[in-house]
């Protein structure tokens, strides 16, 4: 067992992903901040003038951006909550001997890079593309109909990207459920959506919060999508954030926004894990 | 195992539901959601096989097989390649390295510090990509590094060693400690206990916890490029030719990729069947 001891070992141990950790992930966080509050331009370089009213200045010009990506997230976990649950359970419950097979088939995907499929989504669903084409040409649509560049398209495409990472923790917890326990509530007169309601939803729980966490963050986040498929009219806090940096070189207004929505997530995170257990969360994520 | 007799079980109630409805929903539905998962990659492959004369890989033009011929015709698309797997590579070796000696250190010792590392492994993991990618930033202009092929390699480790800590951890957590006081009763000291006993039972964690670090560093995008420079990875690559067009080359190592991925699946599977049945 983990025997108490003063030796030095868990700390060589720990050492290098610590000093790794502590360099590029803790000091660049706090190095953001500290950029966010200087002024000047890539040209006559930037003064650290402690410029708080940086803040209150990109919340006023990029709020309705903010609020776009909270929402396409929330959308985005919904739509992965409606259907990977059900999917999870499925597996889980009915999957029998093929449970393996199963989950394989909805890790491969992954063996194709995120973009390529983003981007194949983007020719699949072009106005005249194969299936808008086709559709149109049957007479199923009309001729204007279009899915591109609208809000659905990028929901759609998030929810799409991050699916996996809800229906893994369900999978997770509702593989251990034990099946006797379903069967007992039958045996006590429990109707199936009663057995379901009261006895496996709870248990599942602990994976489902895992997984909003897994959606909600990366997808309220990500530019890709909105990019590829969301057109001029629907862009994400994330796309303002690439722009800022790597188009305008406008540092210290892309990093208090960066600081902005990394406030709004974690204290989101944080108390949301707070609320559920970190332990418990973090231990359903790495399943 | 216990899984067979729970799975055993289920499969009456299963067949129940079946007989009740007539048609079983579930089989249906899980079916569509994989359709739906593998529909862009079936038109990534089909239109490898697009008989274009240009760059623009759009409508369908006919039936050919030129482009695997021609697959590495592109030179900077093959840099970009190189790139990414050796990145991958180094990624897996270095976050594989530290991050296991993480992982143990957190299963094993209760230490001072343990704590602030679970929440700091916590956001790291929770963190989104834009803000890893743009503290990064930050850091190295602050720094005046050039970006390159080294800060995305330093980039990667940082966002993959924790995935490879947590694997770690939760393997060394359930090993069972008999083992090694076994060991060391028969007088072995705790250097050989851990090279010929603890080790080996970790490594299947570590290898998980390093292929999953380069699986998440080879298709990594968003963090990429903030911290790329003049770097060019492979998604990097095809993001760049969107507006150009991107050539059917991209389509056949796409496909070649995910060829690979489906046969290491296969491979897996046959595996997993004959040891079941031995």
């Amino acid at each position: 067992m983990a025997r108490e001891r003063t030796t030095a070992t868990p700390y060589l141990l720990a050492m290098p992903g610590w000093i790794w950790l502590a360099a590029f992930f803790v000091v660049p966080i706090i190095g953001m901040l500290w950029m966010s509050l200087m002024t000047g331009n890539i040209v006559t370089g930037f003064q650290p003038t402690f410029n708080f009213g940086v803040y209150p200045q990109v919340i006023a010009t990029y709020w309705e951006q903010i609020l776009r990506s909270l929402a396409y997230g929330l959308c985005a976990t919904l739509l992965c909550i409606a259907i990977g649950y059900p999917l999870a359970f499925w597996i889980a419950f009915h999957g029998g001997r093929n449970k393996a097979t199963y989950l394989l088939l909805l890790l491969l995907p992954f063996f194709v890079s995120q973009i390529l499929r983003t981007i194949s989504w983007k020719f699949l669903l072009a106005d005249n593309g194969v299936i808008l084409g086709t559709l149109k040409s049957a007479g199923l649509l009309p001729d204007g109909a279009h899915v591109l560049s609208t809000s659905t398209a990028v929901v759609f495409g998030l929810a799409y990207t991050f699916l996996p990472f809800m229906v893994l923790p369900i999978y997770a917890v509702l593989e251990r459920v034990d099946h006797r326990i379903v069967e007992a509530a039958h045996d006590l007169y429990a109707s199936r959506i009663q057995a379901f309601v009261r006895v496996v939803l709870p248990l599942s729980l602990p994976g489902l919060f895992a997984g909003v966490l897994l959606v909600f963050v990366p997808s309220s986040a990500d530019y890709v999508n909105a990019s590829v498929l969301g057109g001029t009219h629907n862009t994400m806090i994330g796309n303002i954030i690439q722009s800022q940096y790597l188009v305008n070189n406008a540092y210290p207004v892309a990093s208090a926004i960066t600081f902005v929505l990394m406030a709004i997530l974690l204290v989101g995170i944080f108390s949301y894990a707070k609320a559920l257990g970190t332990e418990q969360v973090m231990e359903v994520q790495a399943k | 195992m216990s899984t067979t007799t729970r799975s055993g079980a289920s499969r009456p109630a299963a067949r129940a539901a079946r007989g009740r409805r007539g048609v079983n929903w579930g089989k249906w539905f899980t079916w569509a959601v994989l359709g739906w998962l593998f529909l862009p990659i079936a038109g990534m492959i089909a239109f490898s096989f697009n008989d274009i004369a240009g760059r623009q890989n759009v409508t369908w033009q006919g039936f050919t097989l030129k482009w695997y011929g021609q697959a590495f015709a592109y030179s900077d698309l093959n840099d970009a390649l190189i790139n990414t797997l050796s990145i991958g590579v180094l990624t897996m070796l270095i976050a594989g390295g530290i991050g296991s000696l993480l992982g143990l250190a957190l299963g094993r010792h209760r230490f001072r510090g343990q704590g602030v590392s679970n929440l700091v492994m916590f956001a790291a993991i929770s963190a989104p990509e834009v803000v890893i990618g743009a503290a990064l930033l930050s850091l190295f202009l602050t720094l005046n590094l050039t970006t390159g092929f080294v800060t995305i390699l330093i980039a990667h480790v940082m966002f993959t060693v924790s995935f490879v800590a947590i694997t770690v951890r939760a393997r060394v957590m359930t090993l069972d400690s008999k083992l090694e006081e076994a060991a060391r009763d028969l007088g072995a000291d705790a250097w050989t206990t851990f090279r010929l006993v603890t080790f080996p039972m970790l490594l299947p964690a570590i290898m998980a916890g390093g292929l999953l670090a380069m699986a998440l560093s080879v298709d990594d995008f968003i963090i990429t490029t903030f911290v790329s420079g003049d770097t060019t990875t492979f998604p990097l690559w095809i993001w760049g030719s969107t507006r150009v067009g991107i050539p059917p080359q991209v389509n056949v190592m796409g496909t070649l990729i995910f060829a690979f991925g489906v046969l290491l699946a296969l491979v897996n599977v046959l595996l997993a069947r004959s040891s079941r049945r031995a």
